[in-house]
């Protein structure tokens, strides 16, 4: 198949923010995750998708009215004495409680006053805490308000009268999230000490009308504090400090037990962070504010499989790039020749030109970028780093060409009439010719670069794009979807390929359909046309199309190589996918040239290494 | 169990101010609120969950009021009685008696019956019942005479017997008492004559009534001192007949028999009745719980400031004039477990012998109890119970015959040959008749103990301390280690008391009585046996567990330890106790109990002793501690658990005397020690944990390598 001398790279040092809020929408089945660096993802939970968007806080109770295209300001409510870090609306819409420091207030809508204020003990086991703070309320429809406080307490309140109902002591440290269900049959809280434990309204006695809240589950997949909890009518969500998103399927509501009910642990965005030169050996890493620029090493040894080569040259940290304000980077791209640097923002979009003579590298800002650049979705450059293509937010395409130092808006593409989805994966062809472009639902648009018009769509699928990529030669565009479908369409014959038709017939083996995170890149060996590389966060294959196709019966992956004797065994059971799971999490491969790779992996330990640490629970004595 | 809990005052105002006390309390409509009418002038209407009045009404200076007020429970309004003719009918939302509905009637009324499903009776004094509404609709209707001249209602109350009211009320006439029952599906009335019996010259003080289907079930208080017992027929064979009812002894002298007033009645439910009144002839008033099943006292509560004698029943609650203040005492009778009753369960069985069937016959041990009591309750056990003795087979007819005169070996023949009978069905009620027989003999003659026989009995395995309670304290009396061993190890049932008794014989019984004694050594091995230097080594290991005895931390208490630590090791090396006190200790440790019961009992043991059963204790601890599993050698060792409870329960109990002798104190400072070993095992496994957790980090910086190389791959 090939030997590989493979550029393992572990010092990429991202540390994805921390979970602060997830929302669950019941009827688009899809999550919202705000994270502690201002960004927004939406989760499409038969799929991932990502998008962006910033909050803030203050010390009052806004009444906002949403209207289709903005959110206004309507009403303050009567300003309480400390800041307000819960609110729930009741059901009907008529009242809200706002969970604030020692107490709970419950606002009548109409009046914007406060019609109850619930003291909240602070007593702490026995001990009284300085504050007691009610990270979280929920309104249920019958009027009870569920509180979660800092003092390890879940309580129920009556609205109506003000007083507590019941009060579960369920922590030694704060409980911070809650989620009901929208049957309200069943919530969820949080705690700092990394469990989620669910509560369910039973029966007292089996076949009695009377029904009460009970803790039914306790569940550990945290280390850190949960910030946030969701209920889907058949998951848990929780997320929090240590930065996982997890999928709790409540068993008793799967009814089919299959793959969808396993548990999903979500770390790693779905999307790429690192771009690649490839003449140059450069790395450039996107980070929230800033961006960092790395040279590979190199060797002058050989070995065999599995060696490690004693390094001729160690990898230099070439460049430090902070972004100016406060915004985050959305996307960045470095052009294949190293010398363009662009990036984006949410407002602004940056063009840098790198010089370099020697070892020494000098950046220069091309300055006056045009007015419609002001926010990238995704920026890509041409493979002869001549042309820049920017997918804007608002659903065009924009082809500049670059010249020494300068540029020039060569057109735009505007968005197919009808829709606004703006496009987030981009493709160029090696020749130049072709430009593949998609958003989240719709399907591929294939543009021809050289008449500046729409070649082409590939007809959409349910499930969204995950990478996409053209091979050189061929034209052929590889795209990757959500469920782990991958189809092979020929642009100059504007169909499917043979292969992929025959790959569909015959379908994707069950092991790689169950693989659960996305294949985030695609790339081509520049001298075998039959290989495909691709890979996701836990493994990285080269599917070679001129082999036969595993069925479900065959071994996927098979890591160990193969003795002399069984070399016609082998042959005979040789198949398409040759998969390697050496290198994980794997954020970014992609071939440096014909019998190089890059493999950038970010070690989980690594990233627990730099949060702040867990609280500490005492497991000997008492 | 029924249990009076702690009480509380409903008024603030002080009531009862009149001559009679109380009028009344009686139920609203709505649940937890009560009408409470004051001798005077005054009804209140009091929410007792709250503790607060929710309304007040009064009549007009000069008017009195002379019946309870009641609720109708139909309408949700209350009438009251004043000046014995006019009747009152108001709501909650009137104010002022004076302007509410009143209806003035032809002839005095002794009291309003309001009851839920019914509408409001009025008893008049001479007698005749009439319904509310009938008489509201012609209020000076002509009202007859049903009780002769001199006749006076002393009490009255309304039942529902099948969702028809019964109204029952007693006469007096010249000391004889008289029961009326007033029917109003029917419309007769039935007039009994209370027979009082031999306790003609007592005077009844209080009544009170329970009914069930056929039967008014009628309790008196009498100023003997004594509640008696009528059962009234609610149907009359022949109602016409002036027809006498036999009232019997129910429970005797539960109050003080000169006590004149401030004596009542209650009946709580099947039962149970409260009773109010001094128990003891110069003892301050009481109130007390008495089951009348079993007869005896549940509970009391005394009344320091003294009652009016009236007490009232409502739902859980009872209702007291305590001193000035109307007082409510919260009544609660749970059912009580037997599991409860007899403690905790054994833990072990061995899997290889029989199961001892844990039945106990309360039939057989009731009715020996009762029997053995006085002559006069007899008629009522009768009365309730026609069981007879149950006819016996031929052998056990004969051995009875042998126990009542034999001597100790033909009797031991005789159980020989009826022990190998086959078992009948009720084979354990018998052995339980023979061993009371034996047990009754012993009595007539103390030197009559037929050992070998008792044992043979307690080895059938179907005896329980409940079937014969006789029996261990025959043993405790003659100190007789082995059947009480014996009785440890087989019966389920002993109550704490009774295992306590044991543990102090077994502690002080001299040394010399225990080698003539035939004891079963199962539960100890020789712990001597074992090679001396190597059990030395594993002493010391023991000991530094966790502990280092050279700490400095330690403190002066240590020192004098210190001093001469081989002498203390060789001092818990050798038991404490001889083998055969060691079986029958651990007889004790391996007996079920329940600490509350057993902690008063246990602080009774003289501090010597104490401190023998800790050191010995302490012995089984540390050759517990020896081996991995920790458990001791031998076929039926005490187990760790139980020995950690035993040592925890004796310094409990005796925690204050022990501290005080000086030849406890180095056992003290070993258990001590021990205590404290095992806290610094804790901590330190917290500080391993972290020192683990580096180690793990270590590892894994290893595993990660450097942050950046090149390798080299191939793909097959």
């Amino acid at each position: 198949m090939g030997e590989f001398k493979v550029h393992r790279v572990r010092f990429f040092n991202y540390i994805p923010s921390g979970i602060r809020c997830v929302a669950y929408n019941n009827q688009s089945n899809r999550l919202a995750v705000s994270r502690t660096d201002g960004t927004v993802e939406i989760y499409n939970l038969s799929a991932n998708y990502f998008q962006e968007k910033v909050g803030c806080e203050d010390g009052s109770v806004k009444l906002f009215q949403i209207t289709p295209d903005k959110i206004q300001f309507e009403r303050n409510f009567d300003r309480q004495k400390s800041r307000i870090l819960s609110l729930c609306w009741h059901p009907s819409g008529t009242h809200v409680a706002a969970g604030s420091i020692d107490y709970i207030s419950v606002f009548d809508v109409k009046s914007g006053s406060a019609v109850h204020k619930m003291l909240v003990d602070r007593q702490y086991m026995g001990v009284s805490k300085r504050k007691c703070i009610i990270w979280g309320v929920a309104f249920l429809s019958d009027g009870t308000v569920i509180s979660v406080d800092s003092a390890g307490k879940v309580q129920f309140w009556d609205s109506a009268t003000g007083t507590l109902v019941k009060n579960h002591l369920i922590a030694n440290a704060d409980v911070q999230s809650i989620a009901v269900s929208d049957q309200e049959d069943s919530f969820v809280v949080g705690t700092a000490e990394g469990t989620v434990f669910h509560f369910q309204l039973v029966s007292v006695t089996s076949n009695s009308s009377e029904k009460q809240w009970v803790r039914t589950k306790p569940f550990q997949h945290h280390t850190h504090d949960v910030r946030a909890v969701a209920h889907s009518p058949t998951a848990l969500i929780s997320g929090g400090t240590d930065t996982h998103l997890v999928i709790r399927p409540l068993m008793e509501k799967v009814e089919v037990k299959n793959y969808d009910a396993a548990l999903r642990k979500i770390t790693f965005p779905h999307r790429r962070l690192i771009s690649c030169s490839k003449k140059r050996q450069l790395l450039l890493f996107q980070f929230t504010h800033h961006l960092e620029l790395w040279r590979l090493g190199s060797t002058v040894a050989t070995g065999k499989n599995g060696d490690t080569l004693p390094l001729s040259r160690n990898a230099d940290h070439l460049l430090h790039l902070k972004t100016k304000g406060p915004e985050n980077i959305i996307c960045s791209c470095i052009s294949p020749c190293g010398s363009w640097i662009a990036y984006s923002t949410t407002s602004r979009f940056f063009l840098y030109r790198l010089n370099y003579e020697h070892d020494n590298i000098s950046l220069q800002r091309v300055s006056k970028m045009p007015a419609f650049l002001r926010s990238a979705l995704q920026i890509l450059f041409s493979e002869d780093s001549t042309k820049l293509f920017v997918a804007s937010n608002q659903g065009s395409l924009h082809v500049i060409r670059l010249l020494e130092g300068s540029f020039k808006h060569l057109h735009t593409f505007q968005p197919q009439s009808g829709t606004v989805e703006s496009m987030c994966l981009l493709a160029v062809s090696p020749d130049g010719n072709w430009l593949a472009s998609s958003g989240t639902s719709a399907g591929v648009h294939v543009y021809n670069i050289k008449h500046l018009k729409l070649h082409c769509t590939v007809p959409s699928y349910n499930f969204p794009v995950t990478a996409l990529a053209i091979a050189p030669n061929t034209n052929n565009l590889v795209i990757a979807h959500s469920d782990q479908q991958v189809f092979e369409y020929s642009i100059p014959d504007k169909q499917y390929t043979e292969w992929s038709r025959t790959i569909q017939k015959q379908g994707f083996h069950y092991l790689w359909l169950q693989r659960d995170t996305p294949i985030t890149h695609i790339s081509f060996h520049p001298k075998r046309p039959m290989h495909i590389l691709l890979h996701d966060a836990y493994m990285f294959c080269i599917i070679d199309k001129s082999l036969p196709l595993p069925n479900d019966k065959t071994l996927l992956y098979n890591p160990l190589p193969p003795t002399k004797e069984s070399d016609v065994i082998r042959r005979r059971t040789a198949h398409a996918f040759k998969i390697s799971k050496i290198y994980k999490p794997l954020l970014f491969m992609d071939l440096l040239d014909e019998r190089t790779l890059v493999a950038v992996e970010r070690p989980l330990d690594d990233i627990i290494a730099q949060l702040p640490p867990p609280i500490k629970k005492k497991k000997f004595g008492t | 169990m029924a249990a009076l809990e702690e009480g509380f005052t409903l008024s603030a105002v002080p009531l009862g101010a009149g001559p009679h006390g109380l009028l009344g309390v009686e139920q609203s409509d709505k649940a937890d609120q009560f009408l409470v009418t004051d001798g005077g002038r005054t009804v209140i209407l009091y929410k007792v969950s709250d503790q607060k009045p929710l309304g007040s009404w009064s009549v007009k200076q000069g008017q009195i009021i002379t019946c309870p007020a009641v609720c109708n429970f139909q309408t949700g309004e209350y009438i009251v009685v004043h000046d014995n003719k006019v009747l009152r009918i108001w709501s909650n939302e009137d104010v002022n008696l004076d302007k509410v509905f009143k209806a003035t009637l032809s002839a005095e009324i002794y009291r309003i019956h309001s009851i839920q499903g019914a509408e409001p009776l009025v008893l008049f004094k001479e007698g005749a019942v009439r319904g509310l509404e009938a008489l509201l609709a012609e209020p000076q209707q002509k009202i007859e005479t049903v009780i002769s001249d001199e006749e006076v209602i002393k009490w009255t109350k309304i039942f529902m017997v099948f969702k028809h009211p019964v109204l029952i009320f007693i006469t007096e006439k010249h000391g004889n008492y008289f029961a009326y029952i007033q029917k109003f599906n029917s419309h007769t009335l039935s007039k009994y004559t209370l027979v009082l019996g031999q306790e003609e010259k007592s005077v009844i003080q209080s009544f009170t009534a329970s009914v069930d289907r056929k039967f008014i079930s009628l309790m008196s208080l009498s100023s003997d001192g004594c509640i008696y017992e009528t059962l009234v027929p609610i149907h009359p064979s022949d109602p016409e007949k002036d027809q006498r009812v036999v009232r019997s002894l129910l429970l005797k002298t539960v109050v003080s028999d000169d006590a004149r007033n401030g004596v009542a009645l209650t009946v709580l439910d099947q039962d149970h009745v409260a009773v109010l009144g001094p128990p003891l002839p110069s003892s301050k008033e009481c109130i007390s719980i008495w089951n009348t099943k079993f007869q005896t006292l549940q509970t009391s509560k005394e009344l320091s400031q003294g009652t009016s004698g009236q007490l009232w029943y409502y739902g859980e609650n009872l209702f007291v004039l305590h001193g000035k203040f109307l007082m409510v005492i919260p009544y609660k009778c749970e059912v009580s477990s037997l599991a409860g009753a007899l403690g905790k369960l054994k833990h072990s069985q061995d899997p290889g012998t029989q199961t001892v069937p844990h039945f106990v016959n309360w039939e057989t041990s009731r009715g020996h109890r009762l029997g053995s009591q006085n002559s006069e309750q007899s008629k009522r056990i009768l009365r309730r119970r026609k069981t007879e003795v149950n006819v016996q087979n031929p052998a056990s007819k004969q051995l009875l015959s042998a126990i009542k005169k034999d001597s100790e070996k033909h009797i031991e023949e005789e159980l020989c040959k009826f022990l190998a009978i086959k078992p009948t069905p009720d084979f354990n009620t018998i052995i339980g008749d023979i061993v009371s027989e034996l047990l009754g003999r012993h009595k007539a003659e103390p030197s009559f103990y037929p050992r070998n026989s008792l044992m043979q009995l307690i080895q059938t395995h179907v005896l329980s301390h409940s079937l014969c309670p006789g029996l261990m304290e025959a043993a405790l009396e003659k100190a007789d280690v082995q059947v009480l061993q014996l009785c440890l190890q087989q019966f389920p049932d002993i109550p704490e008391t009774v295992t306590c008794a044991c543990l102090k014989i077994f502690l002080s019984i001299s040394d010399g009585s225990l080698q003539e004694a035939e004891i079963n050594m199962e539960s100890v091995s020789d712990y001597s046996d074992s090679v001396q230097e190597e059990k030395m080594e594993e002493q010391t290991e023991v000991l530094h567990n966790g502990f280092n005895a050279e700490e400095e931390n330690c403190g002066n208490c240590d020192r004098e330890l210190n001093k001469k630590p081989q002498d203390a090791a060789e001092e818990t090396m050798s038991c404490p106790v001889i083998p055969k006190r060691a079986a029958l200790l651990n007889a004790i440790l391996h007996s079920a109990y329940s600490e509350m019961f057993l902690l008063p009992h246990l602080k009774d043991i003289p501090a010597q002793h104490v401190t023998l059963f800790l050191q010995y204790l302490y012995f089984l601890y540390l050759k517990c501690s020896e081996n991995a599993t920790m458990t001791l050698p031998g076929l039926h060792p005490p187990t760790l658990n139980q020995i950690m409870d035993w040592i925890c329960l004796l310094l409990d109990a005796n925690f204050t005397v022990v501290v005080m002798i000086p030849e406890a104190k180095s056992l003290l400072l070993s258990l001590y020690k021990f205590v404290k070993s095992q806290i610094c095992i804790c901590s330190e496994l917290n500080k391993i944990e972290v020192s683990f957790r580096e180690l793990q980090k270590l590892n894994q910086e290893k595993n990660n390598r450097e942050l950046y190389s090149i390798e080299v791959l191939e793909l097959f």
